[in-house]
């Protein structure tokens, strides 16, 4: 078990399991086919991440470093947040990007969506965490991964 | 953040509930760059990313009709990226039915939204909004509310304004409320490179290579390219923005890269030098090899690897004038070696209507077609978003049609050895 301390985005609690990516998300290519058809699991569509291609996000604490691509970006989280198809939360090892606070602030004010926001939880974070392993978020906004 | 008495009240309700919601996500945003204050959009006018009528994105259109049962529209007229579905463009009956009666139902609707929102006009859909012919081409310094990923790294790299790279909503928000949070690159601080790259090939490298290699590399931060003035010169012509629209555009989609400086040539790099470089900044030295091998690494989706291409997309961005009379003139003359009259692959060039416009009332046009080529205003990200197209064999010259879908990249000089029948290519 490790503990990291991050600057809390958008606060909120939560437990779930871990999907990692160590390269940068690309937010629509992730997502695009998955909202489009209705996938239940909203599995990764990047053909390009070989980390989490095809695996569900629905739910899970989704570990990247940041995102990257398109400028629907923040849209496209918005859209997951309003339809219920969010990851539990966002954990980034680097600073937020601005495409991806978009879609975390958007999905936050105008949306009933919980999906907490943490980032700056170091490079180590990354390195340390792995898919399938349980991570929560606490009150203090402090990440244990276990 | 502090804000003006004037934000302040707007945050607190002044002018409705909506747009405190509207300037609470602004701060928001801010707040998570450390922005200390807003800013106004000084630029004539805004882009927005979303031109699509898209079933699955309905959360966006409600939140518009929010914005519209509120009587908050922009501030600034607009333009759009391109639309998603045009008749021109080949397309089973199977195809149609998916874009027409699955993906695309709400974009009539949508664009009704988009004309009482502020769009300028009817056929300014377009990725290249910042074209002369379009004629949203903002001023060196100029703040803006964009988003559009290689529309924004065009518009603060070769035009000089400011922007960062915002999402699409957000990009609306700012034009509805007229100021942004000044963080990134709209700051001197952030436009400044934290990466040096040198490059050092034998030959010209192509635009969207070279540009995928630095973004796959560099992320989201600002590099400073090295070299290019022997190809590009020290001018900022027409070849030079084709080359620099295309760069600029795989740099945004195979990284995250808002803004290029590339030496002698864009506007802050004449001005400042080397000057802009932060100490300790990264160095990437680029060569035929390492363009040799990112090519080499993309992964290559089609169901059957072998298969000969079904349709080729050229003009992701939208090509420029000067790009499609170019291509005319490669395709004029590959055919004439061939003894061929038309090419072999069904190929869309896609363009903004205003430069279709331009290409039609001289012989461009006229001459593409009787090549065979396909002259269409679409996106073909959006087209190719159709899941059927993951069975279809497309090629393409464009590392973000590449990226986000089931094409298939080749340099344009392969793409036009392949759509002009050359012997051994498919």
């Amino acid at each position: 078990m490790k503990q990291f301390k991050g600057r809390v985005i958008v606060p909120g609690t939560c437990r779930a399991e871990a999907l990692v990516s160590h390269g940068g998300f690309n937010t629509l290519a992730s997502f695009q086919m998955a909202l489009m058809f209705g996938d239940k699991q909203v599995k990764c569509g990047d053909q390009n991440n070989p980390d989490i291609y095809k695996k569900p996000m629905l739910g899970k604490a989704l570990c990247l470093p940041m995102t990257i691509g398109s400028t629907t970006g923040g849209m496209v989280l918005y859209t997951a947040c309003a339809i219920g198809k969010q990851p539990a939360c966002m954990l980034f090892s680097k600073p937020i990007d601005s495409l991806a606070a978009s879609g975390a602030i958007l999905g936050d004010v105008w949306t009933d969506a919980s999906m907490p926001v943490v980032d700056s939880l170091g490079d180590e974070f990354l390195d340390y965490v792995q898919t399938g392993m349980t991570v929560t978020i606490g009150e203090d906004g402090i990440v244990t991964v276990e | 953040m502090k804000l003006t008495p004037e934000q302040q009240a707007m945050l607190d309700g002044a002018q409705g509930e909506t747009m405190a919601k509207v300037v609470k996500t602004l701060v928001m945003y801010g707040d998570a760059f450390g922005a200390e204050r807003m800013v106004p959009i000084t630029s004539k006018c805004g882009h927005t990313v979303i031109s699509f009528g898209l079933k699955a994105i309905q959360p966006v259109y409600d939140l518009y009709d929010q914005l519209i049962a509120a009587g908050l529209t922009s501030g600034q007229k607009f333009t759009a990226d391109p639309r998603p579905i045009d008749p021109a463009v080949p397309s089973s009956l199977l195809e149609d039915i998916v874009f027409k009666k699955i993906m695309y139902t709400h974009q009539e609707k949508y664009e009704q939204q988009l004309k009482k929102l502020g769009i300028t006009k009817d056929e300014d859909y377009t990725c290249t909004c910042y074209l002369d012919q379009v004629g949203n081409k903002p001023e060196k310094g100029d703040v803006l509310s964009w988003a559009e990923s290689s529309a924004v790294v065009y518009a603060n790299s070769v035009l000089g304004a400011r922007c960062n790279r915002n999402s699409g909503i957000i990009e609306l928000m700012g034009s509805v409320a007229g100021f942004v949070p000044e963080f990134g690159l709209l700051t001197d601080e952030g436009r400044k490179a934290t990466w040096v790259i040198e490059v050092k090939c034998k030959e010209k490298p192509e635009a969207q290579l070279l540009g995928s290699a630095i973004g796959m590399k560099v992320m989201e931060e600002v590099p400073y390219v090295k070299g290019l003035d022997q190809w590009l010169g020290t001018e900022l012509n027409e070849e030079a923005c084709s080359y620099l629209k295309d760069f600029g555009a795989a740099t945004a989609s195979n990284g995250a890269v808002g803004l290029y400086h590339i030496e002698g040539l864009t506007p802050e790099a004449k001005e400042q030098g080397e000057a802009l470089i932060k100490e300790g900044a990264q160095v990437y030295v680029i060569d035929d090899e390492e363009l040799t091998r990112v090519k080499a690494s993309y992964p290559i989706v089609w169901k059957n690897p072998d298969a000969a291409p079904a349709l080729c997309f050229v003009g992701c961005p939208h090509l420029s004038l000067t790009q499609m009379e170019d291509w005319c003139e490669r395709i004029t003359e590959k055919l004439r070696e061939r003894g061929l009259q038309r090419i072999t692959v069904p190929t869309v060039f896609t363009a903004s209507p205003a430069v279709i416009r331009e290409a039609e009332k001289g012989t461009i046009a006229a001459r593409l077609r009787s090549l065979g080529v396909i002259i269409s205003y679409i996106c073909p990200l959006m087209y190719m978003n159709n899941p059927l197209c993951k069975k279809k064999p497309v090629i393409t010259c464009s590392n973000k049609l590449r990226t986000y879908t089931s094409a298939r990249f080749y340099t344009e000089g392969e793409i036009l050895d392949i759509i002009t029948g050359k012997e051994g290519t498919k």
